[in-house]
Formats: C-alpha cells, sequence, structure tokens
C-alpha cells in the first residue's frame, strides 16, 4: 500500500485507536517505509513534547486541595451525622460523655482525698504530741474514741504480727470526725484513718488495691459502713499486710 | 434538589474524586490561563460534581463523568462563554482527511528541548483544539473517553486531535524559525 494512504491515519495509529487489522497493516508498512516511519518519530516526538511541556505544568496550592478536602468532608456530614443517629445512640453518646466526665471528676476528688490524708499523717508525725492516747493495747485505744467520734470499730490482735499499735487520735476528713491510728512495722509508722461511709463525698466510694500517692503508699476499702485508708511511707506489701488484720478483726 | 448523598456514601466520592484533583487543576489551568479562575473552576466543579454524585452510574467512567463537568462549568464561565466565541462556526469536523504538515519542526524542537515554546503553543491554540490535545496527550483519554467527556462524536475526536497536532506544529514551526 502507498505511504500517501496511510499518512492520514497515522495520528489514529500512534494514539492505538486504529482497528486491530488496520494496526497490523501500518506496523507492518511502516516497518518497509523510511518516509511513513520517519513520519512516525516525527509526531512521536511532538507528542512526547506535549505531555512533558503540559503534564504537572500547573500545580494547586496545599491551602486550595484542604479547602476543597474540607469542602467535601463538611458536606458529608450532614446526611450521616444526626439524621442517621437514632434516639438512643445519642442517649448512649451522652451517656458515656457524662460518665467520662464524672469518673474523671471522682478520681480527681480521690487524689485530694489521700493528699489531704497524707499531709494529716505527715502532720501528726511531726507533732510533739503524735498521739493523743498512747497505748499499744487494743483495748485501751477502742474505748479512748468513746463520745469523741460518732462510731466504733474493731481492731485487729497483733500479737504475731511484725505491727505494733502506737496509740491514736481524732482526725478531721471534709468537717468530718473520724479515727487516726498510728501503727509501727520495723521503723515506719503508718496512719489508719476510719470514717463513716455515708459521711464521706460518694467519690470515695472505691475501693482501691495499694497504690503509690505522693511517695506513701496506700489503699482504701470500705467495711461495715466504715471506710478505712491505711497511708504510710512503708511497702505496700506492709500496707496490704496491716489492711488485712483490720479487715479480719 | 436536596442531595441524596446517604444513598451513595460520599467518603466514596472523595475517593473517586480527590485523586483527579492535580490532575483536573491543571487542565483548569490550561482551559483558564489563570489561578484564581482555575480554582474557582474546580471549586465549582467538585461542588456540582458531589451535588450530582447520586447520579454517577457506578461502574461507568467517573474521570469522563468529573471532567465533563468541569468542562461543562468552564463553557458557561466568562472566559469559557469568550473562549467558545472565537470558535469558527464551520470547522468541517466530521472531516477526517488531514493535512500532510509541510515542514516537521519535531527534531528542531527536541534538539533544543524547550519546554516553554511548546507551553506558549499549546496555549495559543483555540480552547476547542487546546482540551481536546490536553485530554488526549496529558490525560491519555481513549478517543471513546474524550468523546463521552465533551459530548462530541469519535469521528469529531479524531478530526480534532489531528487538527489540534498540525495546528501545534504550525505554530511550533513559526516560533522556531522567528516569525
Amino acid at each position: 500500500m502507498p505511504g500517501d494512504e496511510w499518512q492520514p491515519k497515522l495520528d489514529t495509529y500512534l494514539d492505538g485507536e486504529l482497528p486491530a487489522e488496520e494496526m497490523r497493516e501500518l506496523d507492518s508498512h511502516v516497518r518497509s517505509c523510511p518516509s511513513c516511519a520517519a513520519e512516525v518519530l516525527n509526531r512521536l516526538q511532538l507528542k512526547r513534547a506535549v505531555q512533558a511541556s503540559a503534564a504537572k505544568r500547573y500545580l494547586p496550592t496545599t491551602e486550595f486541595r484542604e479547602r476543597i478536602q474540607k469542602s467535601i468532608t463538611i458536606r458529608r456530614r450532614p446526611t450521616f451525622r444526626w439524621g442517621s443517629l437514632t434516639a438512643a445512640t445519642v442517649a448512649a453518646l451522652l451517656i458515656a460523655g457524662a460518665l467520662t466526665f464524672y469518673v474523671g471528676l471522682q478520681k480527681l476528688h480521690r487524689e485530694q482525698v489521700f493528699s489531704e490524708l497524707a499531709d494529716l499523717h505527715v502532720t501528726t508525725l511531726a507533732s510533739p504530741t503524735p498521739v493523743d492516747v498512747v497505748s499499744s493495747d487494743r483495748h485501751t485505744v477502742k474505748p479512748w474514741f468513746q463520745g469523741k467520734i460518732p462510731f466504733t470499730f474493731n481492731l485487729p490482735e497483733l500479737k504475731d504480727s511484725e505491727f505494733v499499735l502506737v496509740g491514736g487520735r481524732v482526725a478531721y476528713l471534709g468537717q468530718t470526725p473520724g479515727a487516726q491510728l498510728i501503727y509501727q512495722v520495723r521503723k515506719h509508722q503508718i496512719s489508719v484513718f476510719i470514717f463513716q461511709d455515708r459521711a464521706l463525698s460518694r467519690d470515695l466510694s472505691t475501693d482501691t488495691p495499694v497504690m503509690r500517692k505522693l511517695s506513701f503508699n496506700a489503699k482504701t476499702w470500705s467495711q461495715d459502713g466504715l471506710r478505712y485508708f491505711v497511708v504510710g511511707d512503708a511497702t505496700p506489701e506492709d500496707i496490704q499486710g496491716l489492711s488485712q488484720l483490720l479487715k479480719k478483726s | 434538589m436536596e442531595v441524596p448523598e446517604d444513598r451513595v456514601p460520599a467518603a466514596t466520592f472523595e475517593e473517586l474524586a480527590m485523586p483527579l484533583f492535580d490532575q483536573l487543576y491543571n487542565f483548569a489551568h490550561w482551559l483558564t490561563q489563570n489561578r484564581e479562575e482555575a480554582e474557582d473552576l474546580v471549586q465549582e466543579t467538585y461542588a456540582k460534581a458531589l451535588k450530582g454524585f447520586s447520579s454517577f452510574q457506578p461502574g461507568t467512567n467517573f474521570r469522563a463523568w468529573i471532567y465533563r463537568i468541569l468542562r461543562n462549568t468552564f463553557l458557561t464561565s466568562r472566559t469559557g462563554l469568550k473562549a467558545s466565541m472565537t470558535v469558527p462556526l464551520s470547522t468541517d469536523e466530521e472531516e477526517t482527511a488531514i493535512l500532510a504538515p509541510a515542514n516537521t519542526p519535531e527534531t528542531i524542537l527536541i534538539e533544543r528541548s524547550n519546554q516553554q515554546l511548546v507551553q506558549g503553543a499549546i496555549e495559543q491554540l483555540p480552547v476547542h483544539l487546546r482540551e481536546v490535545l490536553l485530554l488526549c496527550e496529558v490525560e491519555e483519554m481513549s478517543y471513546k473517553e474524550i468523546a463521552e467527556t465533551l459530548s462530541i462524536p469519535m469521528g469529531t475526536v479524531m478530526s480534532r486531535v489531528s487538527r489540534a497536532r498540525n495546528a501545534l506544529r504550525e505554530s511550533l514551526r513559526r516560533k522556531i524559525k522567528g516569525e
């Protein structure tokens, strides 16, 4: 086939848009026709020059991209958000939010109480008269609190333990009177605070394992309507051990 | 009309449309020859496409669909209307016989490797030739996709592509000769 007949189809050929049969024929022709081969090469070079010059010639700014992305995101919300959320889901979300807030507040308040009790413990030990009733006998200490605090409590038998009862005094937490007992284990002194559970804030209603607070170890629990706090610089094992004795008393 | 976006997840629109963002912007800038107008055009295109996304048939050519929106939006813009007035009334577009170029400046072009020269020549093409050339060469769309994008017959695409290339070649030849 003469080359002139193919000339008008060279662009279509280069774009790969000729029918398969014609593509094969032109392939074969180009290999044997120097004129058409040169023309194909020229057109191919122009095609590549256009691609190199025009592709990515203009780039959008980052701000513009963000604006478009945002406009798509903003417009997506209306149908997805409140329209498709059931009342139960909304309620659950609100409750979860409130609960998180409440738990956060509770935790904050508990931290404050532990700090206050740690202060009381330190102040007591720093005092020239740390305790008002000095006795290692629980049967002396316990009766001493009668008429001084609005409740009574049991103290453990310490005969077979490392703990020694030093004495006791009246302590106040949030204007609520309670008992403060000082125990000694080796050279460490531990304060045990006992308050009426109902007189304290509900924020303190959660029992805790032994925790480290302000370099002290501390533990709290509730038993028979009383809230116990054990605070001292003794080891967590000692705090735990004294707590167990108190629980069994 | 309220967009029934809940029928098709909007995330799917993002997934389809955002990867084309750079290309759409480049194409828009080539059409408008102005950064601000290009941004307005792309922004309007995305807004229209999102609004009309429920009418898009999944499985069909999204690229051709959103390019068509951009191109139609451009034609109704001030720049687009002005450009469309320069298109000759009779272009014999169905005539597929292509005039063979008298001279071929490609070799000189390659030697000089002058991108600015080519860019200038593309800018000077009439919009209806510029857009078809860019869709073919830059976006590497098939004739069928171009026909779909520009809403013109395949034969017209074929003739416009050839006319665009010949016009470009002629423009480059004049530039190289310093005419």
